[in-house]
């Protein structure tokens, strides 16, 4: 018999035999898969490009701090209303950003257009829109914030920022996936 | 109210209107119910003018609005407050419009979970009058 835990794990890896090491891979793959069909399951049925945001800033406090989660819905025949929480991306630039609905103007024929400000803020948000841009538009809504979460997007933010943090969680998953063995 | 030239957005004379206002209200739920369970953290209350011109079939202007934290009093008793935000139409739709209706909404934001936005029952219609003011300090 051999001694200690620490033996048992090597003498794991040498006894794996191939095939065992490409089933696991297999795993991990059906498990990744599993993982994005949900994430565009989630994206057809909300009709948003981006389902869950994490919020980045604090100008929607004291209603959501840095680190919400929030959950989106995007239907078309969702009217724009006054009040409404939208999470917009300002043409050219890939950061949405998460305000409130203070202003509407919507003619006959269905065309809208809206002003937004951060609850925290003291001004209105033409001076984040594109120079010249006074108002947003339909198509530059990624969603309605229709719930939310407090702290979870934390780890999102963690893991961009601080980018070796991210790389040790994967290799740490991956390892576990491709070392586990199903009994 | 005023027809002014709006130097925050589009540079073009719109009608700029001048709102004063008293509200009285008890923020509910349901029946009696304190809209303070245990998993609200705040109330995001605002109070919206709305109105049709001949250029927009539907406008809606936030004139103000307030953050009521969980243990706040529900009892909201506000006398001749004026409008936080500029009421400016798109266009000139304010001269003249007789159906302008003010209603209290708030958005319910919880602990956690969803987002509701709640209309208050009870609203207010304000006339603005066939002619512009002249300079009068606001």
């Amino acid at each position: 018999a051999v001694a200690g835990p620490d033996m048992d794990l090597f003498g794991d890896l040498r006894r794996m035999n191939k095939r065992q090491l490409y089933y696991q891979v297999l795993n991990f793959a059906m498990i990744v898969s599993s993982a994005l069909m949900i994430w565009k399951g989630l994206i057809v049925i909300t009709g948003s490009e981006s389902p869950i945001v994490v919020v980045l800033s604090g100008s929607m406090e004291p209603a959501f701090h840095r680190g919400d989660l929030l959950f989106l819905t995007n239907f078309h025949d969702d009217p724009i209303r006054a009040g409404e929480i939208v999470v917009f991306k300002v043409e050219g630039r890939d950061i949405p950003i998460v305000h409130r609905v203070i202003k509407v103007h919507e003619k006959g024929n269905g065309n809208i257009k809206f002003l937004t400000k951060g609850d925290n803020n003291e001004v209105d948000d033409r001076g984040l829109y594109k120079e010249g841009q006074n108002w947003l538009e339909k198509k530059d809504v990624v969603g309605r914030a229709r719930g939310f979460l407090p702290y979870v997007g934390m780890v999102t933010i963690i893991m961009n920022d601080y980018p070796k943090f991210k790389y040790a969680l994967l290799a740490v998953m991956g390892a576990y996936v491709l070392l586990k063995r199903e009994s | 109210r005023k027809n002014v030239e709006d130097f925050t957005g589009p540079r073009e004379r719109s009608d700029l209107g001048f709102v004063t206002f008293d509200i009285t209200a008890d923020i509910l739920k349901g029946k009696n119910g304190s809209i303070f369970d245990w998993n609200v953290k705040q109330l995001f209350l605002y109070l919206s003018a709305e109105y049709s011109t001949k250029n927009n079939a539907l406008n809606q202007v936030v004139l103000w609005d307030k953050i009521m934290l969980r243990g706040d009093n529900p009892r909201l008793s506000l006398k001749d407050m004026k409008s936080k935000y500029f009421f400016f139409d798109d266009g000139n739709g304010l001269k003249g419009n007789r159906n302008i209706t003010l209603t209290l909404s708030w958005n319910v934001v919880p602990n956690a979970g969803i987002l509701p936005l709640v209309t208050g029952s009870g609203h207010v219609s304000v006339p603005f009058p066939d002619t512009y003011e002249t300079t009068k300090s606001y």
